[in-house]
């Protein structure tokens, strides 16, 4: 059943060739079925190969499959081969799974856009291209998928290309995403050379026998890596992508600017964690980057307007909390909840946009209000979401798989009080924009009104990913709840070396009230929102007109002043000097000589008179000067 | 006798094909198509059985040689050979020559019969470049390519083609020139093999040449093969010959013309001024770099699309110059990797450009904009092509790339870091390209014929090649590792003597 593995990726391929070359000429029904069909095929054999691989699991708890040989040169060999760990299953299981919910909404979704069949091939295309980032069993196929998945969220936040906006926020993401590509590819130059291969266990076993802890070398290469994670993941500082990417339409939101592509640098680290533990400074790094990104994602998402641009910078943060949970060496806090999240930020995307296609693509909360009576069933999904996003204690998944982060951000041993107090205020922060984002567009009177309700095939695929929002948390329980343990025994096969640091200074009565302050927290945001945005909407509006309120409102608006800084530094620079040497300086250079000499010509051909007197006159001239320079010497 | 068949296929062709054409034009074409098609089925049937495994090229530097007298008073002769590199190089200039015919099937209209003869002659002087391995055959074929070329500009070029067939012609010939120099000296100074003065490569080969004379021969076949790459700064001819040509012209002139130069480094310059080299090669990388990132910045510029395809030519080229000197197994395995799959991907583009050309009637991207919506096919097709010209993983641009990049960190850490800033680049004018001509609003509501089924059929044959290196270059690999291995061998000997010296003097 396992040798199934490379079929998982080759369903996505084949819809999306056929989806490519035959997505004219056949009818929308067919191609509904080809588009969602073939991820759900892929789901499926990924849940038959995760059968297989949990009841009997292959030894060494990981599954190597390859397929040829790629390149070799010398000693270097890299190969087009699939790894399947615990790591990779669960990603695979995510992407297949909730790419399948996606793909089966978007039918509905996008059921009147013109062109149904390229925007099912592009997703499809990303599925595939996703699958091979997970699976690939070395870092340069990873890069295939790495920088294909980067292709299709270009193609896909520009699908609607006809509008400038949407071109230039497609243009920007993949640009942004490249400069950090190119820092890892600098990465992987580093770890050719210096270690002889690419092969990701190979890798890490060199990486300790021949760098060792503190080793320098391990440290630049660590970092180099993390340059592309924050690319991909929208972490500091090219975390200015990702609000723009909201130009896609929703599925493409869900789908991968939420659920999977984003949370591709979580999955590198934690697939080359043990290079990122030789080196301290870099786990630091990891931690600080998550920690700082989580508390600007979280102001940001306070002010704004567009319900997307909330769910946007909120995707920020939670991934600086997967970030946060990485750099403290909590690797399957990381994945549970990267695993949560794809569930609730998949669940409140596609909810939001039941909401707007109701609304007839209206996206500004300040003129829905009052659809709680209006969307039944998207309002309760969406409040499902909203809840494990903010981390309300008990009920729901969101709640354990950030409560397992901000302790282990306390508690493991590259852990400190900083780094969990910026969780904490983190943490609040989220529950506040969130309730902001429910109260603004659920209660209060209605300003708009609704045009069409959401079929099935839209509210399905939101009362799924809605039970699992609430259910998936129960998998993992803390010791002094309950105490299960499957997600992170499982995890364990997979970081096995690493070991989980957050439970070897557990201290009894410690964690307990970590979790209250936890909870508190989460609540507090909760009547704060409440207060705000739904009692007393004057007292934010005035809060928000004074001048320092004012200020710091635009400031976090437009994303703490980030894209105004690349600007001047780079775009506009690059530009200028682009359009100064347009015509190309050097080409210049040989036009003058070009010139110089038909400028002698033109000079000497006047000489050139057919008057034999002067030249006779000339002749004498010149024998006089010779005689003279030969008499007077 | 395979070899002389070889180029003389295509010589031989042109002159039917030219006789033809005032006639019939399109039988003239179908005779190109033929005399191409034979020529590629007899390399094809090299490569079976000499890269297939079934052929034993044995201890022998050559799989093939072939040597007649010409002018035995001063040791020069025909003396064609074939090894791994020139067996790869002959199937790409095949290939192209092929797409070329196939490209220019409507867009020629005037003058057909002239035009196939000149093309065929390129070709044959291409394919003469390749396997020549006498300096002085070498330079007579080097300018054999030359004076159709300069005709296929000026006669069958855009509105610009005087200037630009002026200025192509000029900067060839003037460092072709020096190459004449440089090879006559490498003549006369070269103690050869006792038997008077020789122009063979092979002996040139065993007792390469050291020394203050090899320093400034090694400089005259530099300029002459820098400027055919083209590198920075010898690049100027390049944009206006690419702009203004036919685009059969750009396609062979970007596809395989400027990969005599990289041809012409890796046969002649590496492996017989070692030394030399080894002083050079500092100074040739920071001009690859420099060319990689200053015409990357150029194309980002261009409003006219077909010269943004030719910048980045100049741009793809630095990688391939940087590569050469940098001499690792790597790096020059990789700068033949990118010479195919640049002759590929600057060919589809350019093939591109020209079909485009023939419906809007326009290069000028200020005036396009929302294409997509009406030529979708084109927009995958320009798509595809400028991913793979990005360097997108899984297409074979970025095989090469990489290699090159790796290979390169090995010895110029530093220059390489800069070098790689060129995928930044190359990812902004690829974009700005798409973005400026496909995507974004129409400017008018023309409706226009999309992608023919001749049209797909060629891009399709483009996109297949770089699918296939880009997810298995291993057969283009192998053909090439001992051809690069004899280059290299030769090219470390300096260094190995150098350190064995150093070594005994400690």
């Amino acid at each position: 059943m396992l040798n199934l593995l490379w079929t998982i990726p080759v369903f996505p391929f084949l819809g999306f060739l056929i989806l490519l070359f035959f997505g004219e000429r056949l009818p929308r029904k067919i191609l509904a079925l080809v588009g969602a069909g073939s991820v759900g095929v892929s789901a499926a054999v990924t849940s038959l190969v995760a059968y297989a691989f949990i009841t009997n699991p292959p030894e060494g708890h990981a599954f190597h499959q390859v397929l040829w040989t790629w390149i070799s040169v010398g000693d270097f060999h890299p190969q087009i081969a699939f790894y399947l760990d615990a790591l990779a299953l669960v990603m695979a299981g995510v992407v297949t799974g909730v790419g399948f919910l996606i793909h089966v909404y978007s039918i509905e979704y996008m059921g009147t856009d013109k062109d149904f069949a390229r925007f099912f091939a592009c997703m499809n295309l990303f599925v595939f291209a996703m699958l091979v980032l997970v699976l690939a069993d070395n870092l340069l196929l990873l890069y295939i998928g790495w920088e294909g998945v980067g292709l299709c969220s270009y193609l896909l936040i520009g699908f609607w290309y006809r509008e400038p906006a949407n071109c230039t926020a497609a243009q920007k993401a993949f640009i942004v995403t490249r400069v950090g590509d190119t820092v890892m590819a600098i990465g992987f130059f580093l770890l050719v050379v210096q270690l002889g291969t690419l092969d990701v266990q190979g890798l890490m076993e060199r990486a300790q026998s021949e760098w060792g802890p503190a080793s320098g070398m391990a440290t630049l290469a660590a970092l180099l890596l993390l340059g592309g994670a924050v690319g991909k993941s929208g972490q500091l500082p090219l975390q200015t992508w990702l609000p723009d990417a909201m130009a896609g339409p929703t599925p493409v939101s869900a789908l991968i600017h939420a659920a999977t592509m984003v949370t591709a640098g979580v999955y590198l680290i934690a697939r080359t964690h043990v290079l990122f533990e030789l080196s301290s400074t870099a786990m630091m790094a990891v931690a600080v980057v998550g920690c700082l990104t989580l508390l600007l994602a979280g102001f940001s998402a306070l002010v704004q307007t567009d319900i997307k641009r909330v769910l946007a910078y909120s995707t920020i943060s939670q991934i600086g909390y997967m970030f946060l949970a990485l750099g403290v060496g909590a690797w399957s806090a990381a994945m549970f909840h990267f695993m949560t999240h794809a569930f609730f930020k998949a669940l409140l995307f596609l909810a939001a946009g039941g909401v707007i296609h109701a609304l007839h693509d209206e996206q500004n909360m300040f003129k829905m209000g009052g659809l709680w009576k209006q969307l039944p069933v998207v309002f309760w999904t969406f409040l499902i979401g909203s809840a494990a996003l903010a981390g309300i204690p008990l009920i729901d998944a969101g709640f354990y798989s950030k409560d397992a982060i901000l302790w282990a951000a306390y508690s493991s041993e590259h852990g400190s009080f900083l780094l969990w107090l910026g969780a904490w205020i983190g943490a609040i922060m989220t529950s506040i924009y969130t309730f902001r984002m429910v109260f603004i567009s659920f209660f209060g009177e209605a300003k708009n009104h609704v045009h069409h309700k959401p079929g099935l095939t839209i509210l399905i695929p939101l009362i799924i990913l809605a039970a699992l929002s609430l259910v998936a948390g129960f998998i993992e329980l803390p010791h002094n709840m309950g105490h299960i343990q499957m997600f992170s025994h499982f995890m364990g096969t997979a970081f096995e070396s690493a070991g989980e640091h957050a439970q070897t200074m557990a201290e009894p009565g410690g964690e307990a009230m970590f979790q209250i302050l936890a909870g508190v927290g989460s609540l507090a945001g909760v009547l704060i929102a409440w207060w705000f945005f739904l009692k007393n909407p004057a007292s934010a509006d005035s809060l928000a007109s004074t001048p320092t309120g004012s200020r710091l409102h635009h400031f976090w608006k437009s994303g703490w002043g980030f894209d105004a800084f690349y600007d001047k530094v780079f775009v506009q620079p690059f530009r200028w000097i682009s359009e100064v040497n347009k015509a190309d300086i050097v080409d210049g250079f040989y036009s003058a000589i070009a010139g110089a000499t038909q400028l002698t010509h033109s000079v000497l051909s006047l000489t050139q008179t057919g008057r034999v007197r002067w030249y006779a006159a000339w002749v004498t001239v010149g024998s006089v000067m010779i005689l003279g320079a030969l008499l007077f010497k | 006798m395979t070899l002389v068949l070889l180029v003389f296929i295509p010589l031989a062709g042109g002159l039917i094909a030219g006789w033809m054409g005032g006639k019939d034009s399109t039988a003239c074409r179908w005779i190109s198509l033929g005399a191409l098609g034979l020529d590629a089925l007899l390399a094809l049937g090299l490569a079976f059985h000499y890269l297939g495994g079934s052929g034993n090229p044995g201890d022998s530097r050559w799989f093939i040689e072939w040597s007649q007298p010409w002018i035995p008073q001063f040791g020069i002769s025909f003396h064609f050979a074939m090894d791994g590199l020139s067996l790869v190089m002959v199937l790409l200039t095949l290939f192209l020559g092929l797409i070329g015919v196939g490209a220019s099937w409507t867009e020629i209209q005037e003058r057909v019969g002239f035009f196939h003869f000149n093309f065929l002659w390129i070709l044959s002087g291409v394919l003469g470049v390749f396997l020549a391995m006498d300096l002085f055959l070498f330079f007579f074929f080097w300018e054999v390519m030359l004076v159709p070329m300069y005709l296929l500009i000026r006669i069958w070029g855009h509105e610009n083609r005087r200037y630009a067939a002026v200025k192509f012609f000029l900067f060839t010939q003037a460092s072709g020139l020096l190459m004449l120099i440089s090879i006559v000296a490498l003549a006369l100074l070269h103690p050869g093999n006792g038997q008077g003065v020789t122009f063979d490569y092979n002996v040139f080969l065993q007792n390469p040449l050291h020394g203050p004379a090899a320093k400034w021969i090694m400089l005259g076949f530099f300029v002459a093969f820098a400027t055919k790459l083209p590198a920075f700064p010898f690049h100027p001819w390049l944009a206006d010959a690419h702009t203004e040509a036919p685009t059969a012209g750009s396609i062979i002139l970007a596809g395989i013309l400027l990969k005599t130069g990289a041809y012409g480094m890796l046969r002649f310059i590496l492996p017989l001024f070692p030394t030399a080299v080894h002083e050079f090669s500092t100074t040739a990388m920071i001009l690859g770099v420099i060319g990689i990132l200053y015409a990357a910045i150029l194309a980002f510029a261009q409003d006219d699309m077909k010269r943004l395809v030719a910048y980045t030519s100049v741009s793809h080229m630095g990688f391939v110059l940087l590569g050469i000197f940098a001499g690792t197994d790597f790096a020059l395995k990789g700068v033949v990797i990118q010479m195919i799959c640049h002759g590929l991907s600057a060919g589809a583009q350019f093939m591109l450009v020209g079909a485009l050309y023939e419906r809007i009637h326009t290069r000028d991207m200020r005036k396009m904009g929302g294409l997509w919506d009406a030529i979708p096919g084109f927009g995958v097709a320009t798509m595809f092509f400028a991913m793979a010209s990005l360097g997108l993983p899984g297409l074979g641009n970025f095989v090469a790339e990489f290699m090159i990049l790796v290979g390169s960190f090995q010895v110029a850490p530093k220059l390489t870091i800069l070098a790689t800033l060129g995928l930044i680049a190359a990812t902004l004018y690829s974009l700005r390209l798409i973005r400026r001509a496909f995507h974004g609003p129409r400017q008018d509501e023309k409706a226009y014929p999309d992608l023919t089924l001749r049209e797909r059929a060629l891009n399709g044959a483009f996109a297949l090649g770089l699918i296939w290196l880009g997810v298995y270059p291993q057969p283009a690999i192998n053909a090439v590792t001992p051809t690069l291995k004899s280059i290299q061998s030769s090219a470390a000997t300096p260094m190995a003597e150098h350190n064995a010296i150093s070594g005994e003097s400690q």
